[in-house]
């Protein structure tokens, strides 16, 4: 689903240029489950943003279903971005002014699509998180681990078949923050394929496979069970869920 | 925003209320009239009526157009003073005008009770006085005025009429005069030469022959051209250009009033997009084109301005009704073209400035903007 193929990206800041991914090489299948792991300005944000589309790659080819995304307009971005892509963010994003059910419907409002049907959809969504009970009340009026499966609904509501993830879980208690990846796993086992980028290994373990960044480079590719391993000695330290 | 609309709604008003009080001030005394003024700026060098007329306008002079200037419907002579009037212990500083029979029509006045002066001759003076609507209150509070004398200075006047309430007409208070035959007034203030005389043509058509004809005729009685004729038209074109103008800079002055509020809608729209660059990355990683960013914060802008201005609109009609209230005489309205002019400009200055935020939202970097909590 996902090929990089000598993937870079670099910056100017100021007079020097910045190279925050240098010559990254991934295929991810459909379905896959993958953990993106690495220190912070290893580049793992701006992966991120590549694979969802809001960067483009300096040089190298990005393929998103066999289709070239550094050749595309914005137009056509924002329109894979609507329909092809979920993004959950490390701090939610709610809009404080509208409900979980406005917030959800907001992907919509922008498709264009008829106020009943999105309300309908919103709703349906909402379900799936788990959170029919709650659509009416705001953000603030919401736990984090609620507002989650807010933004977790909202990002699926537009039926993705790529979520990105940032952070998910972190800022989150550890029992809300397993019952949003205990649902992002549901989801995944429907389908969808799950990319997400963390510090946690107890988050980690979860996936498939594991990329270890470092630099702008993929340094290290852990299997199933290297990332039970890494959670394992953090277990034992005690200092992870 | 709605400062600035209001300002420019309630200034116009001002201007056109100003310009059409004028105009129905004037409109009272009718279009027809020509004012003879002693004196003339161009032989004398001095302003009409401020002395240095050679000669006198006396009564025989307008005796003299009565007779030869068919064209001519009515003549008022007028000789005019401010005088004490007084009727036992009671006394009253008013403005004494003598004149004629004509006066009446002339003015467009009308007789409330009693009778005017008497038609006749010019140079007979009458201890007669027809007394203001105020006068009669004041001077015969509860009583019939009607035969009754009044001592004006040193005078005694019968009271032969009362006017009608009038209120204001050109600066006078109908109410407050007293008019008394013109010969008795010359001689009780001791003129020679009249204040001025007004006079009605017959035809409109007519107004610039006549103003020469009389010229003619009172150079030749004279000897030299020595009398200054307006007509009531060009006073009062004068005066309505002058304030149509002033309505206009005071328009002008409101606009830029509107100008600063469209600067503060830009500040505004600023705020909002910087307060939520989060929100506008989030819309971008949702899917929302630019265009769709650029039209969401326009309208935001285009909303604020239009609340403004409609907020505006409301404050300056307001405020006119408080100045209608304090003063009734003046017609004070918003012209239509103002009110829809501000709201026009407030909406365009609200978009204008609106456009330049809005781009900058739709331009933030979506990474850069969710990076932030």
């Amino acid at each position: 689903m996902i090929e990089l193929e000598k993937v870079c990206r670099s910056f100017a800041l100021g007079e020097a240029r910045v190279h925050a991914l240098v010559d990254v090489d991934e295929h991810i299948r459909e379905g896959e489950r993958v953990a993106i792991m690495g220190p912070s300005g290893s580049g793992k944000s701006t992966l991120l943003n590549i694979l969802g589309c809001l960067d483009k790659p300096s040089s190298g080819i990005y393929k998103l279903d066999g289709r070239e995304i550094g050749g595309l307009d914005e137009v056509e971005l924002t329109d894979v971005r609507r329909h092809q892509i979920g993004f959950v963010f490390q701090f939610f994003h709610l809009v404080p002014r509208l409900t979980a059910l406005e917030n959800v419907e907001l992907p919509m409002v922008f498709a264009g699509i008829s106020p009943a049907e999105r309300r309908e959809r919103a709703r349906q969504a909402m379900t799936r998180v788990d959170m029919n009970q709650r659509v009416g009340h705001r953000p603030d009026q919401l736990s984090g681990g609620e507002r989650q499966r807010v933004a977790i609904a909202r990002a699926t509501v537009m039926g993705p078949r790529l979520l990105l993830a940032d952070e998910p879980t972190g800022n989150l208690d550890s029992v809300s923050g397993r019952q949003v990846l205990d649902l992002l796993d549901g989801m995944n086992d429907r389908g969808l394929t799950l990319i997400v980028v963390t510090h946690d290994p107890a988050v980690a373990r979860r996936a498939d496979r594991g990329l270890v960044m470092t630099d702008g480079k993929i340094v290290r590719r852990l299997e199933k069970s290297d990332l039970a391993a890494l959670a394992g000695i953090t277990d034992a330290a005690g200092v992870s869920p | 925003m709605g400062v600035g609309v209001a300002a420019v709604i309630l200034l116009t008003a001002l201007g056109e209320g100003a310009r059409e009080y004028v105009s129905t001030q004037f409109a009272n005394i009718g279009s027809n009239l020509l004012i003879v003024i002693p004196g003339k700026t161009e032989t004398t060098g001095a302003l009409p009526g401020m002395g240095g007329a050679p000669n006198d306008l006396t009564l025989d002079d307008v005796q003299a157009i009565q007779r030869r200037l068919r064209q001519v419907q009515r003549v008022a002579p007028i000789a005019m003073a401010t005088a004490t009037v007084s009727r036992g212990e009671l006394s009253r500083q008013v403005a004494v005008i003598g004149t004629t029979s004509d006066f009446l029509e002339v003015r467009n006045l009308s007789l409330g009770r009693g009778q005017f002066l008497p038609v006749g001759d010019l140079q007979r003076g009458a201890p007669l006085a027809v007394i203001g609507e105020k006068v009669a209150e004041e001077l015969f509070p509860g009583q019939n005025p009607l035969g009754q004398v009044v001592r004006i200075d040193a005078w005694r006047m019968r009271v032969i009429g009362v006017l009608a309430p009038r209120g204001t007409q050109v600066g006078v208070d109908i109410d407050d005069i007293v008019l008394i035959p013109v010969a008795t007034a010359m001689r009780m203030f001791n003129r020679s030469s009249l204040f001025r005389v007004i006079m009605e043509v017959r035809a409109y058509a007519d107004l610039d022959a006549t103003t020469d004809a009389v010229t003619a005729l009172l150079a030749e009685r004279h000897g030299e051209e020595d009398v200054t004729i307006l007509s009531q038209d060009s006073v009062v074109s004068t005066l309505e250009d002058i304030l149509g103008t002033l309505t206009l800079v005071l328009a002008a002055i409101a606009s830029i009033s509107l100008s600063v509020a469209g600067i503060g809608i830009m500040n505004v729209m600023l705020v909002s997009v910087s307060e939520r660059t989060s929100e506008v990355g989030l819309l971008k990683a949702l899917g929302v084109s630019q265009p769709q960013i650029v039209a969401a914060f326009l309208a935001e802008a285009t909303l604020l301005s239009l609340t403004g201005g409609l907020l505006g609109v409301a404050f300056g009609w307001a405020g006119v009704l408080v100045v209608v209230s304090i003063y009734p005489d003046l017609p004070a309205h918003p012209p239509g073209w103002a009110v829809g002019a501000a709201l026009a400009v407030a909406m365009g200055v609200g978009m204008v400035f609106g456009v330049l935020p809005a781009r900058r939202a739709a331009r933030l970097d979506p990474i850069m903007a969710l990076a932030r909590r």
